[in-house]
């Protein structure tokens, strides 16, 4: 076969058996791999409405169709299960080495159900598949396990776990790969947790074949060839890798500061910046699998009470721990970062709910006494102690470990949570970047970035440079984003790849590989059909078009500076004319006629 | 030429090495592997050095290895009896067998276009003269002395 593999392993945690499936070619072709076929599993396997920690809920480890080739970064794999911290499909993408190792060992995915009796972990090499106990490994963290893992399987294995979060049930715990590497929004590690499954250990020896290889070759050539003479993919992020961003959001005024409180201008962002992180603790870059690009970032803090050592933290984790926090202390959002690492927490959603604390700290919502120091914005030790404790659901950290909704509900103010379907928006203050509010506000997975990335259009520049403080043609551009992320997603390679190259190339590399003839329309309506089943298992899930909104402080506090001062989200105008494009009717569900377009009813 | 410090540990070369052997995707055949050490923050690639005096091709007791006049050290394989003894004589370790082409696998610099230094995305892999990068490296510990005794003379 070529591209896929062509067989799943099917592991029941309950009663320890272990299958091997052919993979369903109609649905491969159909959702490619990754996302959409993850989430096209999980659509015909569970009900939406069930418990996402209970034994019911399914996890999902898949790749894609280009995971362990020679196309333009093509190291990625993705998570999918319900989710935990939203409720809703959950689904989140790691690069490293884990995804095509999986490949190489000859499996396309695992689906893992039920839940373990006790600790387990699943050890593939290559033909032989066993689940082996790992209540030894219970507690500890993500490197100690992937040590110890290593040396109780192969040393050139590789290896995906949890660490304390996960066991623990952290809302937004993360599945760890190759030690640093994060599949990390909407609590996919907590799913893990729920099952017993401490890690997966792999090792392949086979080969990936596709379907044509001179043309492949020759695609995949030029692909890279674009990613390195494009500014940011050839230069911006090699040289600062994701935190070149600090600076650029800051200086537009759209980096969401102080829980989102001061608007988008953090006076102390050149501290925490890209620039400043390469200056200071930057060991080296680093790249996944098959990378051209290198945007990682190996870090070291030499000395102080910071002191660590480990990757990142990538811009959204910069500023989640950094300006949402108030804290200018750019060696404590290091080591903040690090603990993330080690324990398994995603590191957006851990700063966005430290910042809510702080901000109902200094309202008075919360007290000294309950959280068990002082949480005032700003304050390094307190982002550094906050992540500790809610790893390990230590203390008050119990209470953070439910996420920002959760707790600034329980207090009685979830208006001052920064989120939408209970995950934390990241670091684009959509009042700036309107396009951004839109993007939040319909993310399949609540808040986030990387479904529909209009940072890239409305502050880069790329394609092309638009208006980030109008409204005009958002809804149009957000859903071929959200479409051709999708595909990205599905296909198995990196969305930074899309800042250099487009439909055309991905297509071309997909098709080569797997010896379609498809038109490019035709590749980027499995995009839409994605986007449209996960929309479908949502609906399942009980969410409404009311769910598509943004927290009141988005849509009634305009921004106090910079050019977007006075603007506040213009949500309804956009939401209105995304569901009129993407065929869906007045309340946001897929008519009849959208679903029998794209083959999903 | 190797230039561990450069190395960002992608494996890029691995991939692209076994797609020009094998028309396919497998860094178990690739003739370079990239070892990363994770706490010491460093990645090396490792392959055949093209020995001046390969000790793989004294050991060979059918001569199926021999040292081109392009300095290549290279593999008949019609001569290759798959004994095996050249992967034990290796002092780098760099010869391996490859069960998926049944045979001895080592680099042959790709006919002298090798696939890992083209697709190198840093620059740790090039093909090309030793003798600029050992200038740079001295120039490189020169300097150190230099910044040592400008500080003196200050």
């Amino acid at each position: 076969m070529f591209g896929w593999t062509g067989t799943i392993i099917r592991v029941n945690l309950t009663d320890g058996s272990i299958k091997k499936e052919s993979l369903n070619l109609r649905d491969a072709h159909l959702y490619l791999g990754g996302r959409g076929l993850g989430t096209k599993i999980i659509m015909d396997e569970i009900d939406p409405g069930i418990n996402p920690l209970s034994p019911e809920n399914k996890l999902i480890f898949m790749t894609g169709p280009l995971t362990g080739t020679m196309a333009a970064c093509p190291g990625r794999y993705e998570v999918v299960a319900k989710a935990p911290l939203t409720g809703t499909i959950g689904a989140a993408n790691s690069g490293g080495h884990f995804g095509p190792e999986l490949k190489f060992a000859g499996y396309d995915g695992i689906i893992f159900e039920g839940r373990a009796e006790k600790p387990v972990y699943l050890w593939i090499n290559d033909n032989s598949v066993e689940l082996r106990p790992a209540e030894r490994l219970w507690g500890k963290n993500t490197f100690e396990t992937t040590d110890e893992l290593l040396k109780e399987t192969a040393e050139d294995a590789r290896v995906a776990c949890i660490g304390p979060a996960g066991e623990k049930m952290v809302l937004f715990a993360t599945v760890m790969n190759d030690k640093h590497r994060a599949a990390g929004r909407s609590g996919m590690g907590a799913v893990m947790g729920s099952k017993n499954l401490k890690a997966v250990v792999v090792r392949g020896t086979r080969s990936v074949e596709v379907a044509d290889p001179e043309v492949f070759y020759e695609v995949c050539t030029e692909a890279r060839k674009k990613l390195k003479e494009h500014p940011v993919t050839g230069t911006g992020l090699p040289t600062y890798g994701t935190e070149i961003l600090i600076n650029v959001l800051n200086q537009v005024a759209a980096l969401p500061t102080r829980n989102w409180r001061d608007g988008g201008y953090f006076e102390y962002a050149e501290e925490i910046s890209g620039e400043a992180l390469r200056e200071k603790y930057l060991v080296r870059n680093k790249g996944c699998f098959g990378c051209s690009i290198g945007c990682g970032r190996v870090t070291r803090v030499p000395e102080g009470k910071y002191k660590g050592f480990g990757e990142g933290p990538e811009y959204e984790a910069g500023w989640a721990l950094g300006a949402n926090c108030g804290v200018r202390d750019l060696a404590a959002v290091c080591k903040a970062n690090f603990i993330c690492n080690e324990l398994g927490l995603d590191p957006i959603t851990m700063g966005c709910t430290i910042a809510c604390t702080m901000e109902m700290y200094e309202k008075g919502i919360i007290t000294k006494e309950e959280i068990g120091m002082e949480t005032p914005f700003g304050s390094a030790d307190a982002i550094v102690e906050l992540t500790r404790m809610t790893g390990l659901r230590e203390g008050f950290g119990d209470r953070l470990a439910e996420g920002s909704y959760r707790l600034a509900s329980a207090y009685g103010h979830p208006e001052l949570s920064m989120s939408v379907k209970k995950q934390e928006m990241p670091a684009y203050d959509a009042r700036g970047v309107q396009g951004m509010g839109l993007e939040y506000a319909t993310s399949n997975r609540g808040g986030c970035h990387v479904r529909g990335y209009m940072t890239s259009p409305e502050i880069l520049g790329v394609p092309v440079k638009l208006d980030p403080l109008v409204t005009t043609d958002k809804a149009k551009w957000l859903k071929t984003f959200q479409d051709l992320t999708a595909v990205v997603d599905s296909a198995g390679i990196c969305l930074f790849t899309t800042f250099a190259i487009g439909l055309p190339e991905i297509s071309a590399m997909l098709k080569a590989a797997i010896g379609w003839d498809y038109s490019d329309e035709e590749v980027l309506k499995i995009g839409e059909r994605i986007w449209n089943l996960e929309r479908m298992f949502n609906i399942g899930a009980g969410f409404t078009k009311a769910d598509d909104t943004l927290p009141p402080r988005l849509l009634n506090e305009p921004l106090k500076a910079g050019p977007g001062k006075g603007k506040v989200v213009e949500l309804d105008v956009m939401l209105k004319e995304y569901y009129q494009l993407r065929g869906w009717d007045e309340d946001g569900l897929p008519t009849g006629d959208k679903l029998r377009e794209l083959g999903i009813k | 030429m190797l230039s561990p410090e450069k190395c960002i540990g992608c494996r890029t070369c691995e991939v692209v090495c076994s797609f020009g052997k094998i028309r396919a995707f497998n860094p178990k055949i690739s003739r370079v592997s990239v070892f990363s050490f994770d706490e010491a923050a460093v990645s090396v690639p490792m392959m055949c050095m093209q020995c001046e005096e390969p000790l793989c091709m004294k050991v060979c007791p059918t001569s199926a290895i021999t040292r081109t006049g392009d300095g290549v050290v290279a593999v008949d394989r019609d001569e290759c009896i798959g004994c095996k003894l050249c992967i034990s004589a290796c002092p780098l370790g760099n010869i391996t067998y490859s069960s998926v082409e049944g045979g001895i696998a080592k680099c042959d610099l790709c006919g002298g276009e090798p696939k890992c230094a083209e697709f190198c995305p840093s620059g740790a892999i090039e093909f090309k003269e030793p003798s600029p990068n050992v200038i740079a490296k001295k120039k490189a510990i020169a300097s150190k002395f230099k910044e040592l005794f400008g500080e003196v003379n200050e």
